[in-house]
């Protein structure tokens, strides 16, 4: 079978994509907030939510997906899948500039997909891609080792970003994530460049003239201020001194923010960031050996709890390890809502019956002070079917880290996101061959041949159907199993005034060019 | 002459303690598990051993704990502060980026603080038991125990939401176009709040003491005398009484100098004021020694400036300690 995909140019997607709303107005100054300090503006050398939102505006990428999960065309007009899925050719736009005026060819493109190989964290990413072929300035070839549909998703947002080598190629390929030009002076093809970076004070950014999307973008400069504390940054969206924000996940302060007229708040925009909260279970360790006793544990957790009581409600049920938003998600899984009896029986069997009040005792730990409800709430529901949980905090999260990375925990609080495709950021939790690999690795130490099985088929299976198939019966075998107690997505908001046109709520969030994004009159 | 060897022989002691707490932290921050890898890892999303063990080769963590110490200490005595693993930047650069915010901070409230705090304290020592005394104590006392965060972000929710008066955040708005002083306008309008709520916890220290010696000098000799020669109260009390119930208040002043720089990391924080105090908030969160220690430094130096400047402000005040 073919996959050829044709790209419509950009009209259709203009079309499909402005619909209904008025026609988008062109100018004015859009002033946003993040919430943290940018390390690096270099989205090919860093990851993280901090940077992509930069990152996406200075940068482009070959692909982007609508809100549906297709991915359409950005940097390539168009591409195509070989048939035995190891090649996958990119047409690359012809009239792509850099920032600095040079054209973007596919020797970039190449070089690339070698720096990011070599300094980027998402090793899955590009890992089967051997070499990139350039037999022309605007075709590139990808050249595979086995099938990878995972590179669709790796292609797009800012996990492919396009640098140009006659900048960072003065550097050995590895050093690139320290150029001096990272965050001084960068130059991308995105569809706005760098006016201004103060560290811990804002980023200011300023229409690209010669962005390859004809009359695009929209507005002329966009601000972005750092404002650490969630509560100032309320206060600024509520009088209108910021426009628009993201990853707001303080259920007080989402409620809150719905109340006001002039603004928009909105879960919508993280499916492929795909943020999840979950309790974590050292498999090897004690009584969590028995899969009985963990599941005995997610009874007596009342997950509707966390989600109504300490979420506010500003959290969606989430059931297996991919986020509820991706079109691979199964959640017709058992639910483990709570019954303490169901609960005491499974721990009776087996074999630690209750002595006096108390069964045995556990560990938890938390990393950061946000989830302390969670874990005291943990505390207390267990003790209702006779688990003594102490609870353990950290001083600092690379406390918390090294006793994650080390498997030195029996229960923690922890945060994973999915990052695109399972390959990336799934796969990794339940892989056996990434056990105790430092943080947010397999740090419960669960091991099935099957779940290694599904995992390595899924990576190079093209057909979508298969794919889906492989992943549900993945996450059927997970949520029997219980290496994590998965409890509740991460409750992530954007918010923007009523006076923001098309904000930037696709499946990648703000980690997405807002070129389309306007100021109504 | 003599005036000259205390303050190098001070400047001396102030170095042996810079040097002497830079290894100290150094110590600290080693003893504590986990590292700059780790935060930089977790700003990315997570990353594999590999990386991790890369990243700690790049910046030389792999490398023994006295191997990194020598390095550091070395290079600070050639005046090198290192680079931040984290801001991907030399730490003098980052430093000096953000120390005009501070000081701007720092001074305005300390000088706030002062004038207003003696003010209400003299006002109350003319009446120990009146109203306004009982009003300026009340208001010390407040400002005193209220945490800052929470004076802050009551602040901002009175005079930045409630009344539209006051910008929320920041140093400046980046928005606006104008010349020099537009600017001044705009980053004073940013000032008004941090400052307000920096002042806020010394304006009670200022007040109560300068309450306390005033009343101890309004009872002296001299003060009779001075009324007796029939000067008006005014007189007698700005002219006469003030010069001499100053110098413990500006002693204190001086010795506060180093909690007003604390006190200005939370305030900053709370306020995203562009400073060392959210600076080193951030960087202690990311693990980030080298910047750490920068600020330390720096902190320091300016205390030790602050020091000798109090110091210059007493003998002014004060001609007795002008001959040593």
């Amino acid at each position: 079978m073919k996959h050829l995909i044709k790209g419509f140019a950009v009209a259709a997607l203009l079309a499909s994509t402005a619909v209904a709303e008025d026609a988008p107005k062109k100018g004015g100054t859009l002033v946003t907030v993040i919430g943290t300090n940018v390390r690096n503006l270099n989205s090919a050398v860093q990851s993280g939510i901090a940077t992509g939102y930069p990152g996406a505006q200075l940068f482009a990428s070959p692909l982007r997906y609508d809100e549906d999960w297709t991915p359409q065309p950005y940097l390539a007009e168009s591409w195509d899948v070989s048939d035995d899925g190891l090649s996958v050719t990119l047409n690359l736009v012809k009239n792509a500039k850099f920032h600095d005026g040079t054209p973007l060819t596919s020797k970039d493109v190449a070089f690339s997909v070698e720096v990011i190989k070599a300094n980027h964290p998402f090793k899955a990413m590009f890992a089967p891609v051997e070499t990139v072929e350039t037999p022309d300035d605007h075709t590139a070839i990808l050249k595979l080792s086995k099938p990878h549909p995972a590179l669709m998703l790796a292609m797009s947002g800012q996990l492919m970003s396009i640098i140009p080598q006659h900048i960072y190629g003065d550097v050995p390929i590895d050093q690139v994530k320290t150029h001096p030009r990272n965050n001084e002076n960068p130059v991308g093809s995105g569809p706005f460049k760098l006016t201004e970076y103060k560290s811990g004070e804002h980023i200011i950014l300023e229409r690209f003239d010669d962005f390859f999307i004809e009359g695009r973008p929209y507005l002329d400069k966009v601000v972005m201020r750092i404002i650490t504390d969630p509560a100032a940054r309320a206060i600024a969206y509520e009088n209108g001194e910021v426009q628009m924000g993201a990853f707001e996940s303080l259920p007080r302060i989402i409620n809150r923010l719905k109340k006001v007229d002039t603004l928009t708040v909105t879960p919508d925009g993280y499916g492929a960031i795909g943020p999840l909260d979950w309790l974590a279970m050292n498999t090897q360790k004690g009584p969590l050996k028995d899969v009985r006793v963990r599941k005995a544990i997610a009874y007596a957790v009342d997950k509707n709890f966390i989600q109504k009581a300490l979420m506010l409600g500003t959290s969606s049920d989430s059931r297996t390890g991919i986020h509820p938003d991706s079109p691979f998600y199964n959640g017709e899984v058992e639910a483990y809502d709570v019954d303490l009896d169901k609960a005491n029986a499974l721990l009776d069997e087996a074999g630690f019956p209750m002595e006096g009040d108390k069964r045995f005792g556990l560990t938890i730990d938390f990393g950061w002070p946000g989830v302390k409800p969670q874990v005291e709430y943990v505390k207390a529901a267990l003790k209702k079917v006779g688990i003594d949980v102490e609870v353990r905090s950290s001083a600092d999260f690379p406390t918390w880290a090294k006793r994650m990375g080390e498997m030195d925990f029996d229960l923690s609080w922890d945060t994973v996101f999915n990052w695109g495709d399972p390959v990336i950021g799934v796969h990794r939790t339940y892989d056996s061959t990434n056990i105790g690999k430092g943080v947010w690795s397999n740090t419960q130490g669960y091991a099935n041949a099957r779940v290694d099985e599904l995992m390595a088929m899924a990576a190079v299976e093209n057909d979508p159907a298969k794919r889906t198939a492989l992943y549900k019966e993945f996450q059927e075998i997970i949520a029997d199993e219980l290496p994590v107690y998965h409890t509740n997505t991460l409750p992530y908001h954007t918010v923007y005034s009523n006076k923001v046109g098309n904000p930037p709520v696709g499946i990648w969030g703000t980690s997405t060019p807002i070129d389309m994004t306007y100021l109504k009159d | 002459m003599q005036f000259l060897l205390t303050t190098s022989k001070r400047v001396f002691y102030a170095i042996v303690l810079l040097v002497a707490v830079l290894v100290l932290n150094f110590s600290l921050m080693h003893l504590a598990p986990g590292d700059v890898a780790d935060t930089i890892s977790q700003s990315m999303g997570g990353a594999d051993q590999e990386l991790l063990d890369q990243i700690r080769a790049d910046y030389g963590l792999d490398q023994p704990f006295i191997v990194q110490l020598g390095r550091y200490i070395g290079g600070v005595l050639t005046l090198d502060l290192g680079f931040s693993f984290f801001y991907n930047m030399p730490v003098t650069e980052l430093i000096l980026q953000r120390l005009p915010a501070t000081l701007l901070l720092v001074l305005s409230a300390q000088l706030l603080a002062l004038i207003v705090g003696v003010l209400l304290g003299v006002m109350s020592a003319r009446k120990p038991n009146g109203i306004t005394s009982h009003f300026v104590t009340f208001l010390a006392l407040f400002g005193y125990s209220a945490p800052v965060f929470w004076t802050g972000i009551l602040l901002l929710i009175g005079f930045s939401l409630k009344f539209q008066i006051f910008p929320v955040a920041g140093m400046q708005d980046v928005t606006i176009e104008g010349g020099f002083w537009v600017h001044a306008k705009d980053i004073f309008m940013h000032l008004m709040l941090p400052m307000t709520t920096l002042a806020s916890i010394f304006l009670a220290l200022y007040s109560r003491l300068s309450r306390a010696t005033m009343m101890e000098v309004l009872g002296s000799d001299y003060v009779r005398t001075a009324k007796a020669k029939g000067l008006t109260q005014r007189q007698v009390v700005y002219k006469h009484a003030l010069k001499n119930a100053l110098s413990p208040v500006i002693t204190l002043a001086g010795l506060q100098f180093s909690a007003v720089i604390s006190g200005a990391v939370l305030v900053e924080t709370v306020f995203s004021w562009p400073g060392l105090g959210t600076l080193a908030f951030q960087s202690i969160i990311a693990r980030d020694t080298p910047t750490i220690l920068g600020i330390l430094f720096f902190s320091a130096l300016v205390v030790i400036v602050g020091n000798l400047l109090t110091d210059m402000a007493l003998r002014l005040v004060d001609p007795r300690l002008r001959g040593r």
